[in-house]
């Protein structure tokens, strides 16, 4: 998050007044007081607690095959500052769990456990009051920039529109702070984009239009979940950079949700990897990266191609079978069906709750302190 | 558009040296029509493709990278045909494709085929995977007991047990719908594949599977490939040859090895050093060129370099 790019080639002016959040006065609407760090504090805010705390978070939805349990036991903790990459495959939880801090389900979902924003839990906040929370103090950043900006409106409307809700004072397309946002985010000719719809923006561009307007609040946390799958490379790179610009800026902690192992290895300081609905490895990304203690997550790293490696004719690594049915889970520990260090009579009886085998890195895999300690491997 | 008829630099077109060539592509140009006002009247040309030129060896794979809208797509389609190419040639054994009538064009069909990247879209949901995957076979003229047999072997080939013919495509996974698709175009015993995107869709696990697929089956069938892809680690891993295309013209070719660890076009460079590395401490490592802007339009090329609009190195002539 630190490393700063030898060689930025989009120069953004520093912004006077950003920092410190200028949205903030107008918005705070207990008047409490903004001095920290340039985030503001909500009357029921505990500023003695971490930013986001997530406990024992579980989701079930019924369907007409049964109960599909998308999300089992997940917990973690987001500081301020800090970016989280929740990892894993299609199916695995990644997006139901942001959308359940947000509280953005749909009703049928049934929702248990904790998310603590400040000590506040989310889940139980009735939606008056969550609404203050979303897209003020948390907000998002969706995959599909195009399906989530309106078709018909200007997008600096659209950005003006973020902070009207929050705020008493109406502004227009044009007003000063949506052009400092495009800008900031590195929209060239920011005045003359405010007044343009999204089909007139690339990809790339509605991609940084939605990061404005996502930081448009000066948020405590931005989730964001996929934002540079449907980009080129050379577009994620500009967007990635943007993304962490605008973090040292503000000071935001980042949730970003991704499959892409590169990305995460780039820009996040800690990882979850989930797999069929649960957590299975959480540490910091060195970690993680250089001694997983899952098999899954070890799996999931040997079978990717390699960008800077020679091949010599060798064949990728492959993780077999696929990931269970989330109605119909396996016995026992849900990666069994597919691990080649399973212990029969075990791994497929009982289901192994995170160990710590490390300072702060958790794994749930009956040997996981082995994996870690690498005296067994599950990649042959 | 003039200047698309003449190879780079009067160079021969980049072909392994000592090896069969099974395709050569010569100046394939293609010209999309822009029409606009009330009549629809031709107002002017995207040149999707501008120019290109490679060989193919037999028993190979040339992997073709760039950006979306760099025409590499098209291209895979003109070498099949699926679309006409305005000018330029392509020999497939000697045969130039373009000029083949209706009797060679039906023999061309069998020994070359293509798979497609969206294995949801380019399977027929109403028919089962026996169906799907015998179809070219009927088309080709086998008897049904034949192809029966044959669509029984294919789906052991890649991987599929062959008790699940009678399924519907909904009712596997994406990796295992993309082995349907791979299954049903190697069903003729074509010689050659392009391979449009093949695994873009699928998570990284399953990929792994379908990359391993490709492989065997070229090491089993010596099948020549035309991998066509975005993702630059895999490309690197499948392939023998690397082209890497912008703005409709390849800017760069070589073996993979050579232009991945010393890319000497900008727009290889900038597009392998931003292709995120999963390894932490390489990545903070790394200097990142980050690139200013998008694709120009293809409507509108810019002149000289089609790169310099976006290219560090450039210069005022």
């Amino acid at each position: 998050m630190t490393d700063p790019l030898s060689e930025p080639i989009i120069e953004l002016e520093p912004i006077e007044g950003f920092a410190a959040g200028p949205s903030a006065p107008t918005t705070s609407k207990t008047g409490a007081s903004t001095a920290t760090v340039g985030h503001r504090v909500d009357a029921g805010d505990d500023p003695n607690v971490p930013l986001l705390e997530v406990r024992n978070l579980c989701v079930e939805f019924k369907t007409e095959d049964g109960i599909v349990k998308a999300v089992q036991n997940v917990s973690y903790t987001l500081c301020e500052g800090e970016t989280l990459g929740i990892v894993g495959e299609s199916g695995s939880g990644k997006t139901v769990t942001s959308l359940a801090v947000l509280g953005l389900l749909p009703k049928k979902a049934k929702v248990t456990g904790e998310v603590l924003f400040r000590g506040r839990n989310l889940v139980t906040m009735g939606e008056r009051e969550m609404q203050s929370i979303r897209g003020r103090r948390i907000a998002m950043i969706f995959q599909d920039a195009l399906a989530s900006l309106n078709p018909v409106f200007k997008v600096g409307d659209q950005i003006a529109e973020a902070i009207n809700v929050h705020a008493d004072g109406k502004i227009g397309t044009d007003d000063e702070r949506v052009i400092e946002l495009l800008d900031l985010v590195g929209i060239p000719n920011p005045k003359a984009r405010a007044s343009q719809y999204p089909h007139e923006f690339s990809g790339g561009m509605r991609q940084r239009a939605m990061i404005a307007m996502s930081i448009a609040n000066d948020p405590d946390v931005i989730i964001a979940d996929e934002p540079t799958t449907a980009l080129d490379v050379t577009i994620q790179a500009q967007v990635l950079e943007v993304l962490e610009r605008v973090q040292d800026r503000t000071g935001s902690a980042v949730l970003l949700i991704t499959h892409d192992l590169g990305v995460v290895a780039g820009v996040t300081d800690r990882i979850l990897v989930m797999y069929a609905g649960r957590q299975v490895e959480t540490s910091t990304v060195d970690d993680v990266f250089y001694q997983p203690s899952h098999p899954y997550a070890q799996g999931l790293l040997a079978s990717l191609p390699r960008l800077d490696r020679r091949r010599d004719g060798e064949r990728l690594y492959r993780i077999k079978g696929q990931p269970p049915s989330l109605i119909f889970l396996p016995p026992g520990c849900a990666f069994n069906p597919c691990c080649p260090a399973a212990e029969p009579g075990l791994c497929d009886v009982t289901k192994r709750d995170l160990i710590e085998v490390s300072p702060d890195h958790l794994s749930a895999c009956h040997f996981a302190q082995d994996m870690f300690d690498g005296t067994r491997e599950a990649v042959s | 558009m003039s200047d698309a008829a003449t190879a780079p630099l009067g160079l021969e077109p980049f072909a392994l040296p000592g090896v069969e060539p099974i395709l050569e592509i010569r100046d394939l140009v293609k010209v999309f029509p822009v029409r606009s006002g009330l009549m629809r009247r031709v107002t002017g040309g995207v040149q999707a493709v501008s120019g290109i030129s490679f060989t193919l060896g037999r028993g190979q794979t040339v992997g073709v990278v760039g950006e979306s809208g760099c025409g590499k797509s098209t291209m895979g389609r003109l070498l099949l045909r699926l679309i006409d190419a305005t000018s330029g040639s392509v020999q497939f054994d000697g045969e130039n494709v373009l000029a083949m009538g209706g009797r060679e064009m039906k023999l061309f069909r069998r020994r070359a085929q293509i798979v497609f990247q969206d294995p949801y879209a380019s399977l027929n949901p109403r028919m089962t995977v026996r169906t799907i995957i015998g179809e070219p076979l009927g088309i080709a003229g086998r008897s049904k007991e034949d192809t029966a047999t044959r669509v029984k072997e294919i789906m052991e080939l890649v991987g599929l047990n062959p008790e699940y013919g009678n399924r519907f495509p909904h009712e596997f996974s994406g990796g295992q719908r993309q082995r349907i698709g791979i299954a049903r175009a190697i069903s003729t015993e074509p010689e050659f594949l392009v391979l449009d995107e093949p695994v873009s869709a699928l998570d990284v696990s399953i990929q792994a599977g379908v990359v391993n697929v490709l492989e065997d089956l070229q090491d089993r069938l010596g099948l020549s490939y035309v991998f066509i892809a975005h993702d630059l680690s895999v490309v690197r891993h499948i392939s023998d040859v690397v082209a890497v295309m912008y703005l409709g013209k390849i800017v760069e070719i070589g073996p993979a090895n050579q232009v991945y660890e010393r890319a000497s076009h900008p727009s290889t460079q900038a597009l392998l050093s931003a292709v995120p590395l999963p390894d932490p401490r390489l990545e903070r490592a790394r200097t990142r060129i980050v690139l200013e802007g998008d694709v120009p339009s293809p409507v509108d090329p810019p002149s000289g370099c089609r790169f310099r609009t976006r290219c560090w190195k450039a210069q005022v002539v």
